[in-house]
């Protein structure tokens, strides 16, 4: 329980930073401390008491496995969030070019 | 039949990674390879929705049967509702792409438009097709951040900052989804929709499932910018250039968040008072404020990108209420109404938003602007394009012979006979002040004087252009034919049945 408290706390530590923070790189960094806490979770989700990795060699085949399925999602969405990341730092690249600063009070025009 | 499914996804991802490749060697390959694509696919989901076999067509990856019942491989499925959005999905974006044709020749490195534009389709057929949740996540997921590089493709200041917005609030959305798919697989064990769907009818915590529902109705609330998270919209619908603008607007979000949302509340969980009751509350607030909020609009595609807004709020409704009679157990017959006017106008919606969208495109590639109090007189310099735009502005206003008329009449005609008599009257009232927003872009734009010397010499878009938009206008009458029974039972009602089956859904996709 106390693992699913501290993942959620990680998960509210990066919605503060992109609420609060008005630098683009530390909404960045706060939306990819959110994504590492879901990746946290999902494993948390597919963690079984005294499990260990699903392989099975000899004298394993009667031990308790973890749940594969959920660190199988995890990689996928590693990968996901490579590519959001990427996506990301990329217009903030080009915010920056465009603009000369990060603040997102100065670069903000459009209404909304 | 069934070895075709996977096509939808393949060919366009083939085209996305060939386009970048190939094109500087092939002289318009990048141009006629998307269309081409797009084209194939379109008459490929045309050819599945008149071919009436049985549905669900279900494709295994792999081959991988079910396991003692249960299902270890991963499902493309695909039902009435999936084979209505795909028809939309393809034939919009096959006139898209036409229309790109001209359209992004102006922009420099028009072969990762194309090869963008073929990504966010496979992304959005996908979604559609997918019988996991997972694969739904990360086909959705393709979708979306080629469509955020697609909102940043002119990139200039309101570019970029639009698609910055988007990101955020996507990435935001994807993370409640992602969470939501993670509490639904640690309740159920499951992944497959289907086995969701079996497992559910058995469980008893419905504290946790309400969380669940709701975090997921967040996250596809946000994708499908409902009103209290409809921020980003209007930003990123209208920087994005504009075949891009009528893909998301006319079929982006429909695809990834009405579709989701449906699919997952009627077929998926079991139907709660609660959550149709929160269905209808986003659907009329959306109808109301977003019709509101693009009255106001001195910008052509913010105007339209608002109304987007509240016809999908239209949409929503009507799903809502054929929710919340079926949650309720109510009469079978209005339910069923409800949800096909839901439909019928997700449909239309896509023709006439689409169309308003490369009108509002024609005219900034001509006149360079998008202020409509810089335009004027376009009609005797643009007819094609004033022509066009009139019908789909008549379609979205619901003037008789188009087919905006008839999906709303279905709406509100449920809603009476559901005795739902406000948000009748909403509904009206909301048409009525989507009427006074499109005569006022019409007097703009296309009537009144030039005020402007400039626009003296200017002449009607190339033939690529007007093609997609006569064809689009086309497609404003003929669709208004669905509301005829046979029609209308051939091609609407099988959507809609695959929703009023509700819980049989697993059973049906796992057959027994």
């Amino acid at each position: 329980m106390t693992l699913f408290v501290l993942c959620f706390l990680l998960f509210l530590v990066g919605l503060y930073g992109v609420i609060t923070r008005r630098n683009i790189i530390k909404i960045v960094l706060g939306i990819c401390i959110m994504e590492y806490s879901m990746n946290l979770f999902l494993v948390l989700v597919g963690y079984v008491h005294d499990g260990v990795a699903p392989i099975i060699t000899k004298g394993s085949e009667r031990a308790t496995f973890v749940d594969p399925l959920p660190q199988a999602m995890v990689i996928t969405v590693i990968v996901i969030g490579l590519a959001t990341t990427a996506m990301l730092l990329a217009i903030a690249i080009r915010l920056y070019r465009k603009h000369g600063t990060f603040d997102i009070r100065e670069i903000n025009t459009l209404k909304g | 039949m069934k070895a075709l499914i996977p096509l939808f996804v393949i060919l366009p991802l083939a085209a996305a990674f060939l386009i970048p490749v190939l094109a500087g060697k092939i002289k318009g390959f990048d141009k006629y390879l998307a269309s081409l694509v797009m084209l194939a696919t379109a008459f490929l989901s045309l050819w599945l929705l008149f071919a009436h076999e049985a549905y669900p067509i279900i494709y295994k990856i792999g081959g991988w049967e079910p396991v003692n019942g249960i299902p270890i491989g991963i499902y493309f499925v695909a039902d009435g509702l999936s084979v209505l959005m795909l028809c939309i999905i393809t034939v919009v974006g096959f006139l898209a792409a036409f229309y790109s044709i001209s359209y992004i020749a102006k922009f420099t490195g028009e072969k990762y438009f194309y090869a963008l534009f073929c990504l966010m389709v496979a992304g959005m057929n996908g979604v559609v097709l997918a019988g996991d949740l997972f694969n739904l996540f990360v086909f959705l997921e393709i979708s979306v951040i080629a469509s955020y590089a697609l909102v940043a493709f002119g990139i200039e200041k309101q570019e970029l900052e639009a698609s910055f917005k988007y990101q955020v609030m996507g990435g935001l959305a994807s993370l409640l989804i992602l969470l939501g798919i993670a509490l639904l697989y640690w309740q159920t064990k499951t992944l497959n929709l289907a086995d969701i769907a079996l497992v559910l009818e058995g469980v008893g915590d419905r504290k946790f499932m309400l969380f669940t529902q709701f975090l997921l109705l967040a996250g596809f609330g946000l994708k499908a910018a409902l009103i209290p998270f409809h921020a980003w919209l209007p930003d990123a619908h209208s920087s994005a250039p504009s075949p891009i603008s009528a893909m998301l607007s006319g079929v982006l979000i429909k695809a990834i968040g009405i579709y989701a949302i449906t699919r997952l509340f009627f077929n998926i969980f079991i139907l709660d008072i609660n959550i149709a009751w929160v269905v209808i509350v986003l659907g009329s607030l959306s109808m109301i404020f977003g019709v509101f909020l693009a009255i106001g609009q001195w910008d052509l595609k913010r105007l339209l990108a608002y109304h987007s807004i509240s016809q999908m709020g239209y949409v929503v409704l009507g799903v809502g209420i054929g929710m919340l009679i079926l949650a309720r157990g109510g009469d079978l017959k209005v339910a069923s109404l409800a949800i096909a006017g839901g439909l019928f106008h997700l449909v239309n919606h896509a023709v006439f938003k689409g169309l308003l969208f490369l009108n509002a495109g024609a005219i900034e590639y001509r006149t360079g602007t998008r202020q409509l109090q810089e335009m004027g007189g376009l009609y005797e310099k643009m007819p094609i394009t004033s022509a066009t735009s009139l019908s789909a502005s008549m379609a979205i206003s619901g003037i008789p012979p188009f087919n905006g008329f008839f999906s709303k009449l279905l709406i509100i005609l449920a809603a009476v006979l559901g005795k739902f008599y406000l948000l009748a009257v909403f509904a009206v009232i909301v048409s009525i002040i989507t009427l006074a927003s499109f005569m006022k872009v019409q007097k703009y734009a296309f009537y009144g004087s030039t005020l402007r010397r400039e626009l003296e010499k200017i002449k009607e878009v190339p033939f690529a252009m007007s093609f997609s938009m006569i064809v689009m206008a086309l497609l404003c009458l003929v669709l208004s034919l669905l509301i005829f029974p046979g029609i209308r039972e051939a091609i609407l009602m099988p959507a809609v049945d695959s929703l009023m089956k509700m819980g049989n859904y697993g059973v049906e996709i796992l057959g027994y």
